[in-house]
């Protein structure tokens, strides 16, 4: 790390990133003329409503969830693709501004998205690529200062330094992954947000990656958080774990405790309806119901309409998330009536 | 291992492409068999040939890709070599399909009734009236609430699970022995998935209807089916009850596959790990195709091609098996 970046690590004792009850709210209205003339209502959605976590140094954040739970929307907050409708995201300690065109906090937060095929220049060769940050941030002084590291980037995610004169297209998936991960590590970052990096991947291909990930974490000390709605791949690469219904977080716990002693319904329920390997033949109690529509959430806690504990106070009320005790030594915060009245007991469920 | 009259047999399939730098096979030598109401499952990695395989058995391989050799026979009837007209009557009567993106398996002009209603009508002899009480059955049967209100909306007017339900409606429309379905939850939710796939387990109970499940995802695979393809660059690596091939794999890419799953309830290190990819079907290596990427590998491996060989309780085209060197016929 050079030395621009010396004040955040003076701020060490910190969490690394912060978010404090950060909403994003989407305006999808109709057209104005036909608000007036059809009569329609504005139509606002929240596809991130209140969420509050903190992500240490070193450590991987889990965040899972269902399509259209807002956890890549969370992702893009983060990096500030989009501005928070409220609430703070701090960075060691940090306010973050996006309006501020502070570059050296850019320079410690980048993103591995989710399909290799989209995300890189299929015009540009892989060493293009991969410098452009360097460049964009002015980290190198020379051209052959920038070529060496370059070379050492690709190196480092398992690739040739020759594959640098290559194009994305002559690369596989998983490769074209590593090339990604080569462009975020470029600018020395601590922090990377990979929004489902290994969702588009095959499952040797996927192990390859996640193994780099876990791997470069230990050489360079990175932080991460990792979004996926594959809770498999959460449980193996995550130190923590938050699940995401519907714009809010319903639950966190460490990721041993969550797959373990999962509280709210809806973490018990994914569970169940994960298929895994070790369960050869033995039938998964189906969940009956479906994501409701996020324009149109039902009232009180959103999980209720599926949820089979939910009671009256449950149609009214939204529940925030709270530290309860749960069945293994430890706490976790879920966000449940139940729970927290204690209708809901505590499982440890019996894995082997 | 094979029951006495299997219901669908599949030998040495073999699918090409021609191009203009030469042939391509994108399925080599491909056999298996499906018994009625027997669920097999294929597995293996994007460009192993398992969706082609499901394509060449409903006879909707796209030209310039054609069948180049092997035999397909359906209860005991050839199938492959059949013309147009001929195989159109099979599909959807005799064989139905169930692919991975529902909305573009409807057709989004029409209600669902009304595909629901054709297609009953095209393979059964029912009338209009009695066809749209099929219709209103099956989707009872697939679990759309009510029906009378739903079998007159659009497929947009259906979230993805219950889309994907319409589809499987469609495909158990005509009563069909066998049904293809081909990543039939990869485009759904994890809870949606465990619903569809509970529902095609039962269904295909009830009535007796074999299913050839093509997935990428071995978790999925590992509670439906009974028996299991592992394929590779267009082959077959092993086939096996599923138990087996899941906890006993004998062939190395089998294993280095299953140790390579993240699992929800094992906790380890590291992901065991296969270096490289599956090769381009330009570039198949000779010998075991898998051989470059083996870590098992010796000299024959790079020599010969190895055929499906009896291996425990499955069968595995490896050479590590040769040992009684009497290949299965």
């Amino acid at each position: 790390m050079s030395d621009s970046t010396g004040s955040l690590e003076r701020a060490a004792s910190l969490p690394l990133v912060e978010l404090i009850d950060v909403a994003r709210y989407f305006d999808v209205s109709a057209p104005w003329l036909n608000r007036v003339i059809e009569r329609k209502p504005r139509q606002i959605l929240r596809a991130v409503d209140g969420v509050s976590f903190a992500i240490e140094r070193g450590e991987t954040l889990g965040l899972v969830g269902e399509s259209g739970c807002g956890k890549s929307t969370v992702a893009r907050l983060i990096v500030g693709l989009y501005r928070p409708t409220r609430g703070e995201i701090r960075y060691a300690g940090r306010l973050v501004d996006f309006a501020d065109p502070e570059l050296a906090l850019r320079r410690t937060m980048q993103m591995i998205f989710q399909d290799p095929y989209a995300s890189l220049n299929p015009r540009w060769r892989v060493k293009d690529i991969v410098a452009e940050p360097i460049r964009a941030h002015g980290l190198a002084q020379t051209p052959a200062v920038l070529a060496a590291k370059v070379v050492a980037l690709l190196e480092q995610v398992g690739l040739a330094g020759a594959d640098g004169a290559k194009y994305p297209h002559q690369f596989s998936g998983g490769q074209r992954q590593r090339i990604s991960i080569a462009r975020a590590l470029a600018t020395d970052p601590a922090f990377l947000i990979c929004d489902e990096p290994t969702s588009a991947l095959d499952v040797s291909v996927q192990a390859q990656v996640l193994n780099l990930m876990r791997r470069l974490q230990h050489e360079l000390g990175l932080t991460y958080l990792f979004i996926s709605h594959n809770l498999a791949v959460v449980h193996h690469i995550a130190d923590r774990v938050g699940v995401m219904y519907l714009g809010r977080v319903v639950e966190f716990a460490r990721t041993r405790q969550l797959f373990t002693s999962p509280q709210h319904p809806y973490t018990r329920m994914l569970l169940a309806a994960v298929p895994d390997l070790a369960m050869t033949g033995v039938p998964r109690t189906a969940v009956g119901g479906e994501v409701p529509n996020p324009l149109d959430p039902p009232t009180g806690c959103a999980f209720h309409p599926r949820c089979p504990y939910a009671n009256q106070r449950c149609r009214r009320e939204t529940p925030l998330l709270k530290t309860v005790p749960l069945a293994e030594p430890g706490t976790g915060q879920v966000a449940c009536h139940a729970v927290e009245e204690g209708r809901l007991a505590p499982v440890a469920l019996a894995l082997p | 291992m094979k029951s006495a009259d299997p219901l669908l047999v599949v030998e040495h399939l073999r699918v090409e492409f021609p191009t203009r730098r030469g042939t391509l096979t994108a399925v080599d030598d491909v056999s298996l068999s499906i018994a009625a109401g027997e669920v097999l499952g294929v597995v293996g990695e994007s460009g192993a040939g398992k969706s082609l395989t499901g394509a060449a058995i409903i006879g909707l391989i796209d030209p310039p890709g054609r069948i180049a050799g092997g035999e397909i026979r359906l209860a005991g009837r050839r199938i492959d070599n059949l013309p147009q007209e001929a195989l159109r009557r099979i599909r959807g009567r005799e064989i139905g399909a169930v692919f991975q993106d529902p909305l573009t398996s409807l057709n989004p002009l029409y209600t669902v009734g009304r595909q629901l209603v054709e297609t009953i009508t095209t393979h059964l002899d029912l009338g209009q009236k009695a066809a749209r009480d099929r219709a209103l059955s099956l989707l009872n049967e697939v679990g759309i609430s009510a029906p009378e209100r739903r079998i007159d909306h659009y497929p947009h007017q259906f979230s993805g699970g219950m889309r994907q339900r319409v589809v499987i409606a469609l495909a158990l429309a005509a009563k069909p022995k066998l049904i293809i379905a081909d990543e039939p939850t990869t485009a759904l939710d994890v809870s949606i998935q465990a619903q569809i796939i509970a529902l095609l387990k039962r269904l295909c109970r009830d009535h007796d209807t074999a299913v050839m499940l093509i997935t990428h995802d071995m978790g999925v695979i590992a509670e439906t089916a009974d028996r299991v393809a592992v394929m590779y660059a267009g082959r077959v690596a092993e086939i096996g009850p599923v138990a087996d091939v899941i906890h006993r794999p004998q062939h190395p890419y089998t294993a280095g596959l299953m140790g390579s799953i993240p699992s929800i309830v094992a906790e380890r290190e590291e992901l065991a790990q296969i270096d490289g990819t599956m090769p381009r079907l330009t570039a198949i290596p000779s010998g075991c195709a898998f051989n470059p990427r083996c870590p098992q590998v010796f000299d024959r491996c790079r020599r010969e091609r190895p055929d499906l060989l009896p291996a425990g309780s499955t069968l595995a085209a490896c050479w590590l098996h040769a040992c009684d060197v009497v290949p299965v016929p």
